[in-house]
């Protein structure tokens, strides 16, 4: 058994982001990169999979050099093998999912992790499409899995509650909070992880599909508005928020 | 509350391997995830916080560096370190229960135990399925240990112990204690077990510091003591005063994490309280404040570091940490107190983890050597004539 996680560097959601000079990226300085919040899920499931059934786990990331501090801690939480598809370049979902099927294919998995999306561009496809172009099923969302032999059960979130699916391996998992809770990276696997080689290759090389035009800041919010001080302000507070910020 | 990111204002990373900062990392994030959610309420109650103990085992924070034949991390003395730098950024409490566990137990026990006595009990300590104490202050002899009451006697097949230890940590949560107790007027050290008949363990309540940890009396009443639970490499007070040492160097680091936290949160406060129009932060009176906190925490923080690599290389003499045990206490607790000046009254509110560390502070500065010992030390050592014997 085979069970790969795909995994994104992303900027910390406690940073302050801001836009780069040519308003086509962020400007990275001074922010801290994290792995992916929802990805940890996937590499927690992946672990407890190998630790009940056995397997080999890979952990696979797209991007540069610093996404190798991504890959390092999930071979600190006990993944086997790490592998960077390298390119520096701005990619978009279709091109990244092409580049990790390629890989994800020649690696061999019966199972595939992603977090359900990436805290950075939000995208919330990247798993989708690999499972599509692979050819294999897809359960997304997911809160509870259960692998028995090739049967896999998932339960995973819908709009107001849950719904159940059964389907067989190999498939694409995407997870959600709630799944588990994934392990810190202990003493021990950090010193075992320095030992563990990351393999670098060239990531397949893909014309983007869509062109990002421009990243922007949202608007400054204006500031509040002090009706009054005690009761007397009531009847303007409540005649405001139903006839002006119309919420009432 | 805004997260924690530390202070480097010396780029002190740079003298860590990769290894160590993502040591550091993993610990700050269990800090943030199990510690800081929990620690008010535990301060408050007068309670430790007892599921960190098969957490913190899972993790690997207990004899951080002892070898991995035992079931630890067999790391050096600068992760061990930044392990209790960044747990005591939560709580004294918290890092204490480690320091004792790891430096006055798991240390002891390696250092001077039988191979038995490392099977039996390493591994276990090691997981946090088996805690332990240290056994050493005495009601009456706290800076002057060598007076020591308590006293083993020989009989068939062990000993017999009569005595008692006073201000233990996690005492009544042992199950195992390091005594030292004099046999034939030499100072030994040995393990007992809890249900062993004769011993209690009793807590010391009503304590207005370290609430968020146990402290204990410990009692002896002709306790037998199996001749194989004596350590059989103790000998004489320099043995528990080698471990002491451990203790001491994981306090000179930990101690710098409080630094951290209480200069992280007045800073944030500082930026965004506004009195007369504009942020207390923009004052030159509050500004001198954090000008003294970055460079007295920055130079804690290379005196910990350069400890470590002495340490390390073993040639670290006692009276070198207890040159970093004194400065990094009691700057600790200087740095708490400003930062608390800097919050005013919000400071004294649990909402805020300053007034917490100021109280803990006043304990770590006289446990484990009070203030004045290590200055006397430090004297000794320098002048080369002791002035407390």
């Amino acid at each position: 058994m085979k069970i790969v996680v795909c995994v994104s560097h992303v900027p910390d959601t406690a940073t302050r982001i801001n836009v780069s000079g040519d308003g086509k990226n962020i400007d990275s300085t001074g922010v801290t990169y994290i792995v992916n919040p929802y990805d940890e899920f996937a590499i927690e499931e992946a672990l407890k999979h190998k630790e009940k059934s056995g397997g080999e786990t890979y952990v696979v990331s797209l991007g540069g050099d610093a996404n190798k501090e991504t890959i390092k801690k999930a071979l600190a939480m006990g993944i086997d093998n790490g592998i960077l598809l390298k390119d520096d370049s701005y990619r978009d979902s279709l091109s990244v999912a092409k580049a990790l099927a390629a890989e994800i294919k020649s690696i061999g998995a019966d199972l595939v992790f992603f977090g359900k999306q990436s805290v950075d561009y939000d995208s919330s496809a990247v798993g989708q499409l690999t499972a599509e172009l692979l050819g294999m099923p897809l359960i997304s969302v997911v809160v509870d899995l259960s692998v028995e032999g090739s049967k896999v059960t998932a339960e995973r979130e819908i709009e107001g509650g849950k719904e159940v699916i059964e389907t067989t391996l190999p498939c694409v998992i995407t997870t959600q909070k709630g799944l588990n809770e994934p392990r810190y990276a202990s003493l021990k696997g950090i010193m075992a992880a320095k030992k563990k080689i990351i393999e670098e290759k060239p990531a397949l090389a893909v014309a983007n599909y869509v062109e990002l035009l421009q990243m922007k800041r949202p608007p400054a919010k204006e500031a509040g508005k002090i009706v009054g001080t005690d009761v007397s302000a009531v009847p303007e507070l409540v005649r405001l928020l139903r006839e002006e910020a119309k919420v009432i | 509350m805004n997260k924690f990111v530390g202070l480097d204002y010396y780029d002190i990373k740079s003298l860590l391997t990769e290894e160590e900062i993502m040591i550091r990392d993993s610990v700050r994030e269990f800090v943030d995830n199990e510690v800081i959610p929990v620690i008010e309420k535990h301060y408050r109650e007068g309670t430790f916080p007892m599921d960190l103990v098969t957490k913190m085992g899972e993790l690997g924070l207990f004899g951080v560096t002892l070898p991995a034949e035992y079931g630890c991390a067999g790391l050096n003395s600068i992760c061990y370190g930044l392990v209790t730098q960044e747990l005591e950024r939560g709580d004294s409490g918290v890092r204490s229960f480690v320091s004792v566990q790891s430096s006055l137990v798991m240390y002891p026990i390696f250092t001077f135990g039988s191979e038995d006595q490392r099977r039996k009990w390493l591994p276990k300590l090691a997981a946090g399925e088996k805690i332990g104490c240290f056994g050493l202050t005495e009601p009456d002899f706290g800076s002057n240990p060598s007076g020591m009451i308590t006293k083993a006697e020989k009989v068939d097949g062990g000993f017999i112990l009569n005595g008692a230890k006073m201000w233990i940590t996690n005492g009544t949560l042992a199950d195992v204690a390091v005594v030292w107790a004099k046999l034939d007027g030499v100072v030994r050290g040995f393990l007992v077990e809890k249900g062993f008949k004769g011993f209690a363990a009793p807590e010391m309540k009503n304590k207005h510091s370290l609430r968020a940890s146990v402290t204990s009396e410990l009692t002896f009443q002709d306790v037998f003591v199996p001749e194989e639970n004596l350590l059989p490499g103790s000998k004489g007070l320099k043995s528990p005063l080698m471990c002491l040492n451990q203790a001491r160097y994981g306090i000179a680091w930990g101690v710098t994490g409080s630094m951290m936290a209480c200069y992280d949160t007045a800073l944030n406060y500082a930026k965004s309280r506004i009195q007369f129009g504009k942020p207390i932060a923009s004052f030159q009176l509050t500004q001198a404040k954090f000008a003294y906190m970055v460079t007295e925490i920055t130079k804690a923080q290379l005196l910990n570091q350069q400890l470590g690599k002495l340490k390390d290389a073993g040639n670290v003499k006692p009276s070198q940490i207890s040159l970093a045990k004194r400065n990094n206490c009691e700057i600790a607790l200087n740095i708490a107190r400003i930062s608390r000046e800097i919050l005013g009254a919000n400071g004294i509110l649990d909402e805020y983890p300053i007034m917490r560390h100021s109280a803990n502070l006043e304990s770590v500065k006289t446990y484990e050597g009070t203030h004045e010992m290590h200055t006397l030390i430090l004297g000794a050592d320098v002048t080369g004539i002791e002035a407390f014997n």
